[in-house]
């Protein structure tokens, strides 16, 4: 009952402070004087690439705890986390593709930032497919937990990259990364909407854990039945 | 200019996009499960119920 109510309340934070963000984003921020309209995408590339990674990290923390405690639960939490968090990276990935087709004039490029990222992706994908392949429980938890590890090593990759190689991605912007800076009333929303990002994510990893606690009642009384 | 807005709208859409066939699909997995959790509980109860007599 108590996860419900935090879904409730997560989710109509999200909802409110993203509408309140889109209308900051379209109505209050203006054009960007080079790219025009389409740094509007930036609004969402990065709060979703910074809370994907954010997740990507709990999960893995969170597969280590099951590596230790050897409770499934953490494994769970870990699978939910990274599903959740996949789906923003999507989001990431796609916002970029679009913005570089205007930007650059091609859709895709094997630059070091989005090529490593690509990469992550294929991994976590690997993840999921890997835990649809493993029946035995404590199997797949303890195969997930590493390929989180190796996963989140790429995670670093994929984040310093733009500081380590100069190429196609654009370098660091925001000040807190060495970054040149947006101009006053453009950085607020982006941070804003990290944590729209944040909660709204919450929310959805806490459905995900509420469905795999129907999951493990539904095997836990199909294990009693067949022992009548 | 005009191209710009195309594109950011493109880009916005495929987010929103994203997160709603995320959403639904979640909504699908959620109704799934609940009715397999009652249809187990049914088989549990007819189960246990055979057993007394």
């Amino acid at each position: 009952m108590m996860r419900t109510k935090l879904i409730i309340l997560f989710s109509v934070l999200a909802g409110g402070l993203l509408a309140w963000n889109l209308h900051t984003i379209f109505i209050k921020v203006p054009d960007e004087a080079s790219q025009g309209a389409i740094f509007r995408v930036f609004y969402f590339h990065f709060p979703a690439a910074v809370t994907s990674f954010t997740c990507f990290f709990v999960a893995m923390f969170s597969g280590l705890v099951y590596l230790r405690k050897r409770d499934l639960r953490y494994d769970a939490a870990a699978a939910a986390i990274n599903e959740v968090a996949f789906t923003f990276a999507l989001i990431t990935l796609i916002t970029g593709m679009i913005w570089g087709r205007i930007i650059w004039g091609i859709w895709w490029a094997w630059d070091p930032r989005i090529t490593s990222y690509f990469i992550c992706l294929l991994m976590y994908f690997g993840y999921f497919m890997m835990r649809r392949a493993i029946d035995e429980p404590h199997r797949r938890a303890r195969l997930s937990a590493v390929l989180s590890v190796l996963a989140s090593v790429d995670i670093v990759i994929v984040w310093k990259s733009i500081e380590w190689f100069r190429t196609q991605h654009p370098g660091p912007v925001l000040e807190i990364r060495g970054g040149g800076g947006m101009a006053p009333g453009m950085e607020a929303p982006l941070f804003w909407n990290v944590l729209a990002f944040l909660m709204l994510e919450t929310a959805l990893i806490l459905v995900r854990m509420r469905q795999q606690g129907i999951q493990s009642e539904i095997e836990s009384l199909r294990r009693y039945a067949h022992a009548f | 200019m005009d191209r710009n807005f195309e594109y950011m709208f493109y880009g916005f859409t495929a987010a929103w996009l994203i997160v709603i066939v995320y959403v639904i699909w979640i909504a699908l997995r959620e109704r799934r499960l609940r009715d397999e959790l009652d249809r187990v509980k049914r088989m549990v109860e007819d189960q246990e119920r055979e057993a007394k007599k």
